[in-house]
């Protein structure tokens, strides 16, 4: 049961070939099999599970219409708030923090009665690409459990990965949703953003993260993004476009559609044997009838900058919060509240997340801010223009997602510099802010390798349409870890 | 040496909206602590603010009110620092695009009318409340994210004295124009002052210092006072001023140092990444230009043209909202204007102001105040027994027709009554018949006097003033 998808389950439901009471009891077996191994879970409400998956089945047996989603297990990113449930953002300071209102996204999730399982593992704060940096464990990828699953939304690749849950809510910042789901080999989605509400995510940097979802393949992802996708009043960064029912893009034809192949990005550095895994992906959709097009991106290479600047400085004012005077980890000995400030940050945080604090007061810093942050918004603008111009002439850019496959655990943790550098091809999107995905697309010696697809503005859809060719296409999305 | 001060205002006025500004939880003063409050306004992991529009409006009546510019496309910004009662650890708040801009505020003195500019006008959240407890400290977040506008003038101002005109016309036109109940002791009026002194007839700016923690409008007369001459006294004696915050002692009657200019904080400002830029259109401006009350100026030049009140009475009755409404109330129940003007000007405001009390808190209602003076106008009581009746209805806010008729009041106008008592009162007081027979016509207001006192006020005075003089006459 555990390899089915979203759509194959609801299907089985739907012939009352399985209850969702079965259903849900399944996948905690399932979790209790693999998750010590994987350790995708930081939380799990299988109560509160169980009572949803109850509901659902009253409903169906009276012969109530359902949402796609309902009765169906699922499990949120632990950056997410989930009311009555710990929301930890697998750190130290919040290992405490119990949530006392849903996100909207939760809200929707909900309405729509989805069954939630519990909460899921992470870098800190979402800060990192392996999910090394978890204050509680770390997250194995399942396809090796030697290697990560990328990060941060590690936690969310891997359950879905390793059948542990049938969909799963992340967030991506600079590429953790697509980056973990590329070495996972899943479907990972960074939507417009503002295509979906912040509210309810515990915030790393404001201008960038986006909620989305991680499924087994594209046709999930659809029927997830209708249920979450949308305006919200509590979200002023939120927009008001109208969501469309992307399951419409399902199943239609490419043909004379224009990709783009931006040549900067196949550039040195790209690990040659994921070249050529991506180079087979564009010869897959030039036999589909998509027209291939080489096209030039040249401010990316400011991206990682750009981001490591602005996403650091957001984050040293969100995470300001977290003093230990409210709510969360609070240090014990203390002289007065500074020393309070001092301690409880101190050995509430992780490293990663200090030094983005730091770095990120550093360039806010009276005398610094011109050159760095001020800069660092000009080339934004910058970048948003030649994504903009680009989509003028293509209607998606096809590139990695990620320039090597999963690393072994251990491998980056000492050198942050090359563990940023596993982002940069996903970095860009967000600084744009444009949408993309990435899907399965094959395998270096038994390890997965994503293909991202970017979309302009609000062009999910063509992302989706582009996305399930390849998947007709292709069979990547089948091929399950030994786990 | 003579020296000239150069003051500037910083001002934050509460907004009277009746939501937050980020949320929309009530703005209601007081209430049980942490019960007006929500993921957002507590700063929660994960809330997201949304401006309030009302806020918007409230702030750009307040700019047009005050002759600024309204900047049309602005951004809110965060200005971070960490303080137990800052849930977020950032205040949001506007940093480089203010919403108004460029204004300025009249104040009268006696070499003609003065502009002091306004520089800039932006809105922002407030903080919460730290209680101090003898077993900790506690906050109460309330008070977050009530919406707040800070109103900075440029540094016109030469002296306390002008400092407390521009303070009292700028309270006056926030409550004309109900941006704020600008109530002080509520907090929901707050002024900061910066300071600093240079040699008459020069035009460089000395150094300043910025003065906190002034509870009222004399508090920062006082301060500003005392800062003046503590600076000139300070260079007097060959010491430099340094820039530094300083708190006003009100006990002591002094300003001392809080803290200097190095131990300043770097607010680290960046635009607000939780929010869109505000676009204000000019359909809004002008919809708000349109709902402008009649403002303090506007009106005190009305009552001098149309009721020929004195300037100084016209200044004073609309110096704040609810006096010139309390006058305008009694004028429209049919009193005469000046009669209101008087009584209003004297009774009224000397009776508060021993109690300490406002305009607000007066039980009298305009329409008794207006039959007060119909009383005397029509010759049923006379003025002195209507200081007394208004004593009585300033106590219980009764009507003077009740307190008149229970009290026996009315004004004896009988000839013969009246003649009968002067004569008693001429009787008792030989000495002062002497002394108008000898040509001192001071005695007659003597005797007029006791007459008075003895029919404890109540005859005519006029009746009063005739017979005695008749009687003298006579004897
Ligand atoms: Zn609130």
């Amino acid at each position: 049961m555990h390899t089915k998808t979203l759509h194959e389950v609801k299907e089985l439901i739907n012939k009352k070939e399985i209850s969702c009471v079965e259903l849900t009891k399944s996948t905690f077996d399932r979790i209790s099999k693999v998750d010590d191994k994987i350790g995708a879970y930081l939380q799990l409400d299988e109560e509160g599970a169980l009572k949803k998956a109850r509901e659902v089945d009253e409903k169906i047996q009276r012969g109530e219409e359902t949402s796609f989603l309902a009765g169906i297990p699922m499990a949120i990113k632990d950056n997410i708030c989930v009311e009555g449930l710990k929301t930890t953002c697998a750190s130290k300071i919040l290992e405490n923090f119990v949530a006392p209102y849903d996100a909207h996204v939760t809200k929707k999730l909900k309405e729509n009665d989805a069954v939630i399982i519990g909460k899921l593992n992470m870098d800190e704060f979402a800060m990192g690409s392996s999910s090394e940096n978890s204050a509680f464990k770390k997250v194995k990828n399942p396809f090796d459990l030697e290697r990560v699953p990328g990060g941060s939304s590690g936690g969310s690749a891997a359950a879905v990965a390793a059948g542990e849950a049938y969909y799963t809510l992340g967030s991506d910042t600079g590429g953790s949703i697509r980056q973990p789901a590329s070495l996972c080999g899943v479907v990972g989605l960074k939507p417009t953003y503002g295509r979906i509400s912040r509210y309810g995510l515990v915030a790393f940097a404001s201008s960038l993260d986006q909620i989305g979802p991680f499924t087994k393949d594209v046709e999930d992802c659809a029927h997830v993004l209708n249920v979450i996708a949308g305006h919200d009043s509590m979200d002023s960064t939120s927009a008001k476009v109208e969501v469309e029912d992307y399951t419409k893009y399902l199943n239609q034809d490419i043909k004379g559609m224009k990709i783009g192949i931006p040549k900067e990005y196949f550039a040195e550095g790209l690990n040659p044997e994921i070249r050529g895994i991506i180079e087979n992906g564009i010869e897959v959709l030039k036999k589909l009838g998509a027209e291939i097009k080489e096209i030039s991106l040249p401010m990316s290479k400011y991206a990682l900058a750009v981001y490591y600047i602005l996403a650091s400085s957001e984050a040293s004012s969100n995470l300001a919060r977290f003093d230990g005077i409210r709510y969360g980890f609070r240090a014990e000995d203390f002289e007065d509240v500074v020393d309070l400030y001092v301690k409880s940050r101190s050995q509430g945080f992780g490293d990663e997340v200090k030094r983005r604090i730091m770095l990120g007061t550093y360039a806010l810093s009276a005398g610094y801010y011109d050159a760095y942050y001020k800069k660092a918004l000009k080339v934004r603008t910058l970048i948003i223009q030649e994504y903009k111009k680009a989509f003028e002439e293509v209607d998606v850019i096809l590139t990695p997602t990620s320039p090597t496959v999963a690393f072994k655990l251990g491998e980056k943790s000492n050198n942050p510099l090359e563990m940023y550098l596993s982002d940069i091809y996903t970095v860009p999107i967000n600084i744009a802010g444009v949408p993309a995905i990435s899907i399965p697309a094959g395998f270096v010696d038994g390890l997965p390798v994503g293909m991202q697809l970017i979309g302009d503005y609000f062009k999910e859809g063509t992302l989706l349409k582009v996305s399930h060719a390849f998947e007709r296409e292709t069979e990547f999305t089948k091929v399950k870890p030994s786990i | 040496m003579e020296f000239e001060a150069v003051i500037g205002l910083e001002v934050h006025a509460e907004l009277s909206t009746k939501t937050k500004i980020y949320c929309g939880c009530t703005t209601e003063f007081g209430g049980e602590q942490n019960t007006h409050c929500c993921p957002v306004c507590m700063g929660l992991p994960g809330a997201l603010p949304v401006l309030n529009k009302e806020v918007v409006s409230y702030a750009i009546k307040a700019g047009l009110a005050l002759n600024c510019e309204i900047n049309k496309e602005t951004y809110m910004a965060r200005k971070n620092y960490f303080y137990p009662d800052c849930p977020k650890n950032y205040q949001i708040t506007q940093d480089e695009t203010p919403l108004c801009s460029n204004g300025y505020i009249e104040i009268a003195l006696e070499d003609g009318v003065k502009k002091v500019g306004i520089h800039r006008i932006h809105i922002e959240e407030d903080a919460g409340k730290a209680l101090h407890r003898e077993d900790g400290t506690y906050v109460d977040f309330n008070r977050s994210g009530v919406p707040l506008i800070e109103i900075v003038s440029k540094p016109d101002m030469r002296s306390a004295q002008e400092a407390k005109m521009y303070l009292e016309n700028l309270k006056a036109i926030l409550q004309y124009t109900e941006v704020s109940d600008c109530k002080m002791e509520e907090g929901s009026l707050r002024c900061d002052a910066n300071v600093s002194i240079r040699p008459k007839g020069t035009s460089e700016f000395g150094v300043k210092t910025e003065i906190k923690n002034m509870n009222s409008f004399k508090a920062v007369e006082k301060a500003i006072e005392f800062e003046i001459k503590r600076q000139i006294e300070a260079i007097k004696n060959g010491e430099k001023i340094v820039q530094e915050t300083r708190r006003w002692d009100e006990v002591k009657g002094e300003t001392i140092v809080m803290r200097s200019k190095e131990e300043a904080h770097d607010y680290r400002y960046f635009p607000e990444p939780d929010m869109v830029y505000l676009e204000v259109d000019d359909k809004w401006i002008e919809n708000i230009k349109a709902s402008l009350p009649e403002l303090p100026e506007m009106k005190k030049a009305r009552y001098i043209n149309e009721y020929g009140l004195p300037d100084y009475d016209a200044g004073i009755l609309t110096s704040s909202k609810a006096l010139a409404g309390y006058f305008e109330e009694t004028v429209a129940k049919g009193a005469n204007p000046k009669d209101a003007s008087n009584w209003i000007m004297g009774e009224v405001l000397r009776t508060l102001n021993d109690r300490e009390m406002t305009i607000e808190d007066i039980k009298v209602k305009p329409e008794d105040l207006a039959k007060l003076i119909e009383l005397i106008n029509n010759g049923t009581i006379t003025g002195t027994i209507a200081k007394k009746v208004f004593k009585d209805m300033f106590e219980t806010g009764d009507n003077p027709e009740k307190i008149v008729k229970e009290k026996g009041m009315v004004q004896i106008s009988d000839e013969n009554a009246i003649r009968d008592i002067v004569n008693k009162v001429l009787d008792e007081n030989p000495q002062s018949v002497e002394d108008f027979k000898n040509g001192k016509t001071k005695a007659m207001g003597f005797v007029v006097g006791q007459v008075m006192k003895a029919s404890k006020g109540k005859a005519n005075p006029q009746l009063v003033n005739k017979l005695v003089e008749e009687e003298l006459q006579k004897r």
